[in-house]
């Protein structure tokens, strides 16, 4: 299990590449990534990641250790940026590896569910019309229930 | 002393990121009220806890919870991860 938390970019090809590498009884990788979405005008010009550095990663830790026991994964990797990011940059990935592809699913859609609301990060969109903290939204913290 | 820290919007209408204070408040409300009372940009950051999150030495927690034996508070909107 691995979780960063980073400034720097990262390339989730090769991420992936060396997560799948050497887990004993793997039979199911399933990996998302997140990426900086444009608005629908196209006219972001960045987007700003405010973290809360030692919650970040406690908080992330936890809820992966979470998932790696609910869904008995063999292994699991979170990766989350901040800082600024350009449209179409990476800003996060979820791997999960486990024995079949039901697990893998889960644990990735819970990890995924659990980072948008309970993850200390915060958006900050600029566009022409200036900058903006990304809302919350309701259907985020709802998706939690189902867990 | 407590540590108090601010993200987000909180942090933006407070001008700080994080101060440290002498408090006898006894949980995260009378501390809130304490910092309110202080200045007009505390009471425009915590004009709606409903809006707010906190965290008591980095694990999230609520407005009622006790401050006995914590070191940091942190204070902000809720979370846009992912």
């Amino acid at each position: 299990m691995r979780v960063g938390v980073q400034a720097a970019a990262f390339d989730f090809g090769a991420e992936t590449g060396a997560f799948a590498k050497g887990v004993p009884g793997v039979g199911a990788i399933v990996t998302f990534t997140g990426i900086v979405r444009n608005t629908p005008d196209g006219d972001l010009a960045a987007m700003e990641i405010e973290h809360y550095p030692g919650m970040t990663e406690r908080a992330i830790t936890a809820i992966t250790e979470q998932a790696m026991v609910r869904w008995a994964l063999l292994d699991a990797l979170v990766i989350h940026r901040y800082g600024r990011l350009a449209p179409e940059e990476p800003i996060m990935m979820v791997a999960t590896a486990a024995p079949h592809r039901a697990d893998a699913f889960a644990a990735a859609e819970f990890l995924m569910d659990y980072l948008k609301s309970r993850a200390p990060f915060w958006k900050k969109e600029f566009t022409t019309a200036g900058a903006e903290w990304v809302a919350a939204k309701d259907e985020d913290e709802a998706a939690l229930t189902r867990w | 002393m407590i540590d108090i820290l601010y993200f987000a919007w909180v942090r933006e209408r407070i001008g700080l990121p994080r101060e440290r204070l002498e408090t006898s408040a006894a949980t995260v409300a009378d501390l809130v009220a304490e910092l309110v009372a202080r200045e007009d940009r505390y009471a425009m950051a915590f004009a709606d806890l409903e809006s707010l999150r906190v965290a008591l030495d980095q694990e999230l927690s609520d407005f009622s919870a006790a401050l006995a034996g914590i070191r940091e508070v942190a204070f902000f909107p809720p979370m846009t991860g992912g």
